[in-house]
């Protein structure tokens, strides 16, 4: 199942032309600057955008063609907006309601019960929304969304509005969302951490235009794209839980790329975690140092090297499948003749874990 | 009492007519609010200038061309006349015609007020919650609107209540038929009988101020009347 895209929207001082696939399960996220047309898209998606030439194909559902556009209030569609606008004449439990009692039973797969179990919201059903938190605000907004029993969740930049502690309160609900249940989400941010920690395949947007798409991991060590430039390039890696040493307080992660050691955490083996590795914290060496500190060192093959500027380089490297980043002086990056096929050793200072 | 039978039937044909004509405005006067506030029309502020002209009209300028317009050689007597009825000038309807026409800015302002004050967003919302456009206005648009409904009742009712130069133009002062109060409190005083029009205008002012007090106390978010 996929999700064909391929939207136009003219307005005054902007055109936002997009020919996309994406894929029809997991988190696909929107990225990039303000203005670029992220909130347009979704609009658009969701058809509260008009875009008369469009074409819109959700698995195997046609939501828009050349010959009949279905409406917004047909669309089997969750939407989370930025601010969480719940009805303010209606309670917690009127608000979730008001979806669900207009979807025709046969479609209703989450049940309105489910959605608010997944958030945790049991307590707030018999306020108004003017007595709630932002946080519980936008928690009761995607409640609401879910209630609908949507083939396609559009969510456009839900944690933008809130402060960094009700931001911290949503996200593991977020990230549950995805293990729970089995419903595409489009996610709009400006947010590399949220990107990082949530996404699994990534749409960067420019003017309106798509400049790139695929998988998370992919498009943040391109470097033909912005992402893996600047301080905060860094490198995903999907990794398991292997093992835990009681003796030194460790615990060991699995990846295609090789074992991680990192300090105890308290999860059960087999959990599925995603690392993030920043470029700065990687050093290469062309010996696999035995004398060291370092606990994380991984065989490497130089496949680019490309300049920052006068003194820095940005190396990309492929451990294994994994495809990761160097942050090195130009210098070092002599003296080690680092070049395309070179094989290296990836030393990895510090790594962390998202989920 | 010092109130007459006349009196009595003036208070009531007064608050019949009020009644009526808040009534007819407020089925009229939703859609048309609820038009101006959406519409991305050029010429809208062509309306909005008819829909305002009773604000700044002289009564009698509005009741004269009514009186024009309603009696048997007019237009609208035309049409009466032609379905077998009685022109409408010197009738309770054509009071009705008449003070709908001319309380009309004061029940649609306010409800387009409110109207624009609801916003997209919460429309929006409830698209994406599947309901469709007439559903979205009976569910979110006129319950988010509720303050202005209440303000274009009372003012509808409060002005209409207190109207004197249309009605005298078309109603022709016939007690028990067209004779409104504000119109008897004038005879009273033609007539030296201060004490009645004490009663009657004492009656008035309390009645007048206190809906002004319901329109404020309930919300203090709407302007009241915008031109």
């Amino acid at each position: 199942m996929s999700i064909d895209i391929k939207l136009q929207v003219k307005k005054q001082d902007f055109v936002l032309d997009v020919d996309l696939k994406i894929p029809g399960r997991g988190i696909t996220a929107v990225f990039g600057p303000s203005g670029c047309g992220k909130t347009t898209l979704l609009r658009a998606i969701s058809g509260l955008e008009q875009s008369p030439a469009g074409f819109l194909k959700v698995g195997e559902t046609v939501w828009q063609d050349h010959k009949r556009i279905i409406p917004t209030h047909k669309r089997p569609l969750g939407y989370v907006f930025q601010e969480a606008s719940l009805f303010p004449h209606l309670n917690v439990r009127r608000n979730l309601e008001y979806g669900v009692k207009r979807v025709p039973e046969t479609e209703g797969k989450i049940s309105l019960n489910h959605a608010i179990e997944l958030l945790r919201i049991e307590h707030l059903l018999p306020r108004k929304p003017s007595h709630l938190s932002g946080g519980e605000r936008q928690r009761v907004a995607i409640a609401r969304a879910l209630a609908v029993s949507p083939r396609l969740l559009l969510m456009d930049e839900p944690l933008a509005a809130l402060d960094l502690k009700s931001r911290q309160e949503i996200l593991p609900y977020i990230e549950s969302l995805h293990h729970e249940l089995d419903i595409p989400v489009i996610y709009v941010s400006h947010s590399t951490d949220e990107v990082a920690r949530l996404a699994d395949y990534l749409v960067l947007l420019e003017a309106g235009r798509v400049k790139a798409a695929g998988v998370i991991s992919d498009i943040l060590t391109r470097l033909d794209l912005p992402l893996a430039h600047g301080k905060d390039a860094e490198a995903l890696i999907e990794a398991t839980v292997s093992g835990h040493d009681e003796d030194y307080h460790l615990t060991y992660l699995d990846s295609a790329g090789g074992r991680f050691t990192v300090i105890h955490r308290e999860l059960p083996l087999g959990n599925a975690v995603r690392l993030r590795i920043s470029a700065r914290d990687v050093s290469l060496t062309l010996e696999p140092q035995s004398n060291t500190s370092i606990q994380n060192i991984f065989p490497a093959t130089v496949h680019e090297v490309v300049s920052e500027g006068n003194a820095q380089v940005t190396v990309f490297l492929m451990m294994g499948d994994i495809p990761i980043l160097a942050s090195l002086t130009r210098k070092s990056a002599t003296l080690l003749d680092l070049k395309p096929g070179k094989l290296v050793y990836a030393q990895v200072k510090s790594v962390s874990l998202l989920s | 009492m010092i109130l007459s039978k006349s009196d009595f039937m003036a208070l009531a044909i007064t608050f019949k007519l009020a009644g009526m004509t808040t009534l007819i405005l407020l089925l009229l006067g939703t859609p048309l609010a609820w038009w101006l506030s959406r519409t991305r029309w050029r010429f809208k502020f062509l309306l909005e200038a008819v829909v305002a002209l009773p604000l700044v009209l002289p009564p009698t300028v509005l009741g004269f061309y009514l009186l024009v317009t309603l009696g048997p050689h007019g237009p609208i007597g035309w049409i009466f006349q032609l379905f077998g009825g009685q022109p409408p000038a010197f009738t309770f309807t054509g009071l009705v015609i008449g003070s709908v026409l001319y309380s009309l800015p004061f029940v649609v302002q306010p409800l387009q007020n409110a109207f624009t004050a609801v916003g997209n967003r919460s429309l929006e919302v409830a698209a994406t919650l599947r309901a469709s456009p007439v559903d979205r206005f009976f569910t979110v648009a006129i319950p988010l609107a509720r303050p202005g409904f209440i303000t274009a009742a009372v003012l509808g009712f409060a002005h209409t209540v207190g109207e004197f130069g249309v009605v005298l133009m078309i109603g022709g002062n016939i007690p028990g038929n067209t004779q409104v109060l504000s119109i008897t409190i004038y005879d009273h005083v033609e007539m030296l009988e201060y004490s009645h029009a004490h009663w009657l205008s004492g009656g008035l002012l309390l009645l007048s101020f206190s809906m002004m007090l319901t329109v404020y106390a309930l919300n203090r978010r709407f302007m009241v009347v915008q031109l």
